[in-house]
């Protein structure tokens, strides 16, 4: 099990920093992917890894190993860098995303990361999925706990309400479900497309014990995280505040770099930005 | 002996793009043409009708099986409804909903699955749609259609949209060799006989055409005579056009971007075999998932280039004799 100590902010900002970096230039290699929604997650999964989660990156199999599984699929290269700074599978090759025959396939692959505790990519399913294997570490006597990432665009699925359904009806209180709230999905801005809100009204109604954080901030970050722990008898969910594209000025809030890679020069100048 | 037709295989507009454009043009002549869109819709081309006729756009958000069900209110109501997105997702999510709400109780709802086939490249097998074609063939009454050109869709776009009866139209993402000129016609149930030949019989559908075309061409380089028939429309299928390949040609193969198991191959194996039975052999995705990569790398990969269809045509005809 790592993080046998806490990690500081500081160390954990340099961790986000690099990451930042990576998704960079994994994707401007690619020529294609998905930098807004991979950018909004960094301090939410670095929080995750190397701050919360029980894992062993050298044991990836150990049955009581906490799980994540990435809802948003199409937000891989987060996840792969925050993986490869873990030590789940190496760096070098991070720019070989979505190519073929790398192990960086364009949404999370199960038969090319074994580490990986899903094949995510159609969006809405991740929660159940997360739900079964986290009612399955109950009914082992487990104290594995599950985290699903979700975008905000993802739970207009009506298949993540029946899950928050089942979720509090089962008091599945070992499952934290995460909501990258960056406020923008594939076509535009959710509240065109489909308003969310009372995002966190909803939550509650469906029983589940809701934390508001601003989704950047290490401190918060840890701090829901934490509270999800310490809560008992139902399941928690984090509606983190986001921007989509973070880190990168213009790639924030825009909707454009929902899905296109930076051109040469866009790449330089994040690079700059990320420097 | 193959005809003197000559194909140059142009490079063309992706089949959603004219997919795009048809609903444009149907916006234009009906206002009773309405569109239903989940989040794709600069990726599926509905935004060209959602600037023309914003009113007539209903953007449902990320969630296919309702937006499915939508459709259906709406065309019961007397509206020409469209629903529209990638192939994987609106015909796995929104199977049952097609199913209950627009197939049994024959409600003509209009479905179009974008980005079908594994050539999407990059995004991998969760947006690569194979098995489109299994399941809206297998809906009672359904209309099935998979155009190979721009021409092919814009026609076939226009006619289904007046057809009582619940469609599925499959689109491609990427770009589409030039076959048809503007004018031509695409009756449901019909067949283009785009090569004729008397050595054997090469059947395909949506980006498999032009392979196959090319497949047929050096096939004839080698004194191999192949006929090659765009069976655009999947269900109901050109009966006639099969019996006459059988009986004229003898031996068939299929090619399509889609799994074997499922697809149009066992339609067509089910037509010969219910009549005089021919050798087969079929070009496609063989049970399996396909990966990340280049749409030319996963074609490759996959067998599904004209040096597939070649391989094919001549195992069939070694089986013939
Ligand atoms: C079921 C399904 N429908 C559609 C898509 C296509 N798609 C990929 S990403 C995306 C937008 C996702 O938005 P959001 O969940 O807000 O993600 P983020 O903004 O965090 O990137 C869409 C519609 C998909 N992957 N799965």
């Amino acid at each position: 099990m790592t993080s046998v100590e806490t990690p500081s902010f500081t160390e954990l900002e340099a961790i986000a920093k690099r990451v930042r970096r990576d998704i960079i230039e994994m994707i401007t290699a690619a020529k294609s992917g998905h930098p807004g929604g991979s950018l909004s997650a960094v301090e939410l999964l670095v929080g995750l890894y190397f701050d919360q989660m029980k894992h062993d990156p050298k044991n990836p199999k150990w049955t009581d190993r906490d799980r994540f599984i990435l809802g948003k699929g199409h937000a891989a290269p987060v996840l792969y860098s925050v993986m490869a700074e873990a030590g789940y599978v190496p760096k070098d090759q991070l720019n070989t995303l979505r190519r073929m025959g790398s192990i960086y396939q364009g949404h999370p692959d199960v038969r090319f990361i074994p580490a990986l505790e899903a094949s995510t990519g159609s969006l809405g399913e991740g929660l159940s999925v997360g739900l079964g294997m986290a009612l399955a570490a109950k009914m082992n006597g487990s104290p594995s706990r599950t985290f699903v990432m979700l975008g905000d665009g993802e739970i207009q699925e009506g298949q993540i309400w029946e899950s928050a359904m089942f979720g509090s009806f089962h008091k599945v209180d070992n499952i934290v479900a995460i909501v990258d709230y960056n406020k923008i999905q594939l076509d535009g801005w959710v509240k065109d497309i489909m308003d969310l809100e009372p995002l966190g009204d909803k939550w509650r109604a469906f029983g589940w014990h809701t934390i508001t954080i601003d989704g950047h901030n290490l401190s918060e970050v840890r701090n829901a995280y934490v509270e999800a722990a310490a809560t008992k008898g139902k399941p928690s969910v984090i509606i983190a505040h986001t921007i989509k594209g973070k880190g990168v000025s213009f790639m924030e809030n825009n909707p454009k770099f929902h899905g296109s890679a930076p051109s040469a020069d866009e790449f330089t100048k994040a690079m700059a930005e990320l420097a | 002996m193959a005809t003197n037709t000559k194909y140059e295989l142009k490079i063309g507009p992706a089949t959603r793009e004219g997919f795009g454009r048809a609903l444009v043009a149907l916006g234009r002549e009906n206002d009773q043409v309405v569109v239903c869109d989940a989040d794709l819709s600069k990726s599926t081309f509905t935004h060209l009708f959602a600037k023309e006729f914003p009113e007539r756009f209903i953007s449902c958000g990320i969630a296919e099986a309702n937006m499915v069900a939508i459709g259906s209110g709406l065309a019961a109501s007397g509206k020409i409804a469209f629903v529209a997105s990638f192939s994987a997702f609106v015909l796995n999510k929104g199977f049952e909903q097609l199913r209950v709400t627009a197939a049994y109780p024959n409600v003509p709802l209009k479905v179009v699955g974008t980005h079908s086939g594994i050539s999407i490249g990059e995004d991998g097998p969760s947006q690569m749609s194979i098995e489109d074609l299994a399941l809206a063939t297998s809906l009672p009454g359904f209309v099935v259609v998979s155009p190979a050109d721009d021409v092919a869709i814009f026609e076939l776009v226009k006619t289904l949209a007046y057809h009582p009866a619940p469609c599925f139209i499959r689109a491609g993402r990427s770009k589409a060799a030039i076959i048809y000129t503007e004018g031509e016609k695409f009756p449901i149930g019909g067949s283009k006989t785009l090569l004729d030949g008397n050595d054997l019989t090469i059947i395909a559908h949506g980006l498999m055409v032009a392979e196959s075309i090319r497949a047929a061409e050096a096939l004839e380089a080698e004194g191999i005579s192949a006929r090659v028939i765009d069976m655009y429309s999947i269900k109901p299928h050109d009966v006639e056009a099969v019996h006459k390949a059988v009986s004229e040609t003898g031996a068939i193969v299929v090619a399509e971007e889609h799994l074997v198991d499922g697809g149009l191959g066992v339609k067509i194996a089910q037509t010969v075999a219910s009549a005089t039975p021919c050798v087969m052999e079929f070009v496609g995705v063989q049970d399996r998932y396909a990966e990340s990569g280049t749409p030319e790398s996963i074609l490759d990969k996959y067998g599904l280039l004209a040096r597939d269809v070649i391989s094919a045509s001549k195992k069939v005809l070694a089986r013939k004799k």
